[in-house]
């Protein structure tokens, strides 16, 4: 493999190489938090700082990891830098660290941090890893984004906590629909969107891992 | 003896870790496609979890609560190693599943096998460790921690296994062609999870 340049490791996962459309992680904890786009933001930040963190911490010591205890060094790494995100939030932001609970401390095992860990980091060196991690969760991002942007306008008529569709129980038009904020809606809308993507970048359906 | 049946049904069906939280989503996407690898799978969980839960529950009580450390000396009861607790139920989770491995080596070879690379990976299943800190969230003593594991691994398991059912099923069906494989099987969890909201009532 040729060295991977900055701009392709930070551009690449967005659409082409998508984490959650297209490599299957870091399903797992985010979209319980999505109900909100607030809390959609905040978790996205907090996932690409430990991301790119442990990216570049694992990089710089990689060629001192025995391969035999590589997983127990890099969940080590990981595990404090999410300890570290954690303790700010519940400093800087303490309400919507209440709402996500359990959710920043799944940080550690969101398989992200880890399979960029182990599949990228570990191979090349500190700053084109930093920047992997960064582009790996824009991508992430994107989607968190994406599925707490439809979830909070279409389930309760906000944005931000902004009033943008006027609630009928307010005196405005807009009923809003309840199934937005329970969580199978997010599934929906995540499999709306692979939709979408495919239909646009076929080449994806035949590079998909659980097909 | 009903309270402990109680956390049981919930965390089986009202509070499944799989459908109501997306825990271990990773796992479950990628490792639905048969009926038998996902039982094992399940398996291997419920087993992580009946012993992960209650040992990070000791862990708990005994040395990260505040004023946990008090049956050490008095002179300790202030202490609060509460910001400790992640890395320390990693720590615990990372060394049961290696334990269970060998023993399981050692002692039901034939078991060992059927498991294979999945109890490796469970390590990083977020149903796990999203376990453990449920149950630090809700306060759960000693035995109810152990209901409460065994329970949500019961869940986790029969989620997954109803998913590589369907699964199996769907191979057949003519399915539009961006939505194939990822794509639907995302829409068929977000319907079981819809069909297992309507145990919230209970």
């Amino acid at each position: 493999m040729a060295d991977p340049k900055i701009k392709d490791v930070l551009l690449e996962p967005i659409l082409n190489n998508n984490p959650i459309a297209l490599q299957v992680l870091g399903i797992c904890s985010a979209l319980a938090v999505t109900t909100k786009l607030e809390t959609s933001i905040i978790m996205a930040i907090a996932v690409t700082a430990v991301t790119a963190c442990s990216n570049a911490a694992v990089s710089a010591i990689r060629s001192y990891i025995p391969s035999s205890i590589r997983i127990i060094v890099q969940m080590t790494v990981i595990a404090s830098l999410v300890i570290v995100v954690d303790q700010i939030l519940k400093a800087v932001a303490y309400e919507a660290s209440k709402t996500m609970s359990v959710f920043v401390g799944l940080i550690i095992t969101n398989c992200i941090v880890m399979g960029r860990a182990e599949a990228f980091a570990m191979k090349n060196p500190v700053v084109v890893s930093f920047w992997d991690g960064v582009g790996n969760c824009l991508g992430y991002g994107l989607i968190l984004i994406v599925v707490g942007f439809f979830r909070e306008l279409f389930g309760s008529g906000k944005l931000l906590g902004f009033e943008v569709l006027p609630l009928s129980s307010a005196g405005g038009w807009y009923e809003p629909n309840g199934l937005m904020l329970l969580p199978p809606s997010a599934f929906f809308i995540i499999g709306a969107f692979i939709w979408v993507l495919r239909s646009f970048k076929s080449d994806q359906i035949n590079r998909d891992p659980v097909l | 003896m009903a309270h402990h049946l109680e956390i049981f049904l919930k965390a089986v069906f009202v509070e499944n870790l799989a459908l109501a939280f997306f825990l271990g989503m990773c796992t479950f996407l990628a490792v639905s496609k048969n009926v038998k690898t996902a039982l094992g799978l399940g398996v291997a969980v419920i087993v992580i979890m009946a012993i992960t839960i209650p040992a990070n529950n000791l862990l708990y009580q005994y040395l990260l609560k505040e004023g946990a450390l008090s049956w050490v000396s008095p002179e300790l009861a202030s202490v609060n190693l509460d910001f400790l607790g992640l890395i320390s139920y990693i720590g615990t989770i990372a060394a049961m599943v290696q334990i269970l491995e060998m023993t399981l080596d050692r002692f039901f070879p034939s078991l060992y096998n059927t498991l294979g690379i999945f109890l490796p990976l469970i390590t990083v299943n977020c149903a796990i460790l999203g376990g453990s800190l449920f149950m630090v969230e809700r306060n759960y003593n000693f035995l109810e921690s152990v209901t409460f594991g065994i329970g949500s691994g019961f869940g986790w398991a029969l989620a997954i296994a109803a998913l590589a059912g369907i699964r199996e099923k769907l191979k057949y069906s003519d399915v539009p062609k961006g939505l194939r494989g990822l794509g639907i099987t995302f829409m068929t969890v977000g319907l079981m999870a819809l069909a297992f909201m309507s145990f919230g009532g209970m």
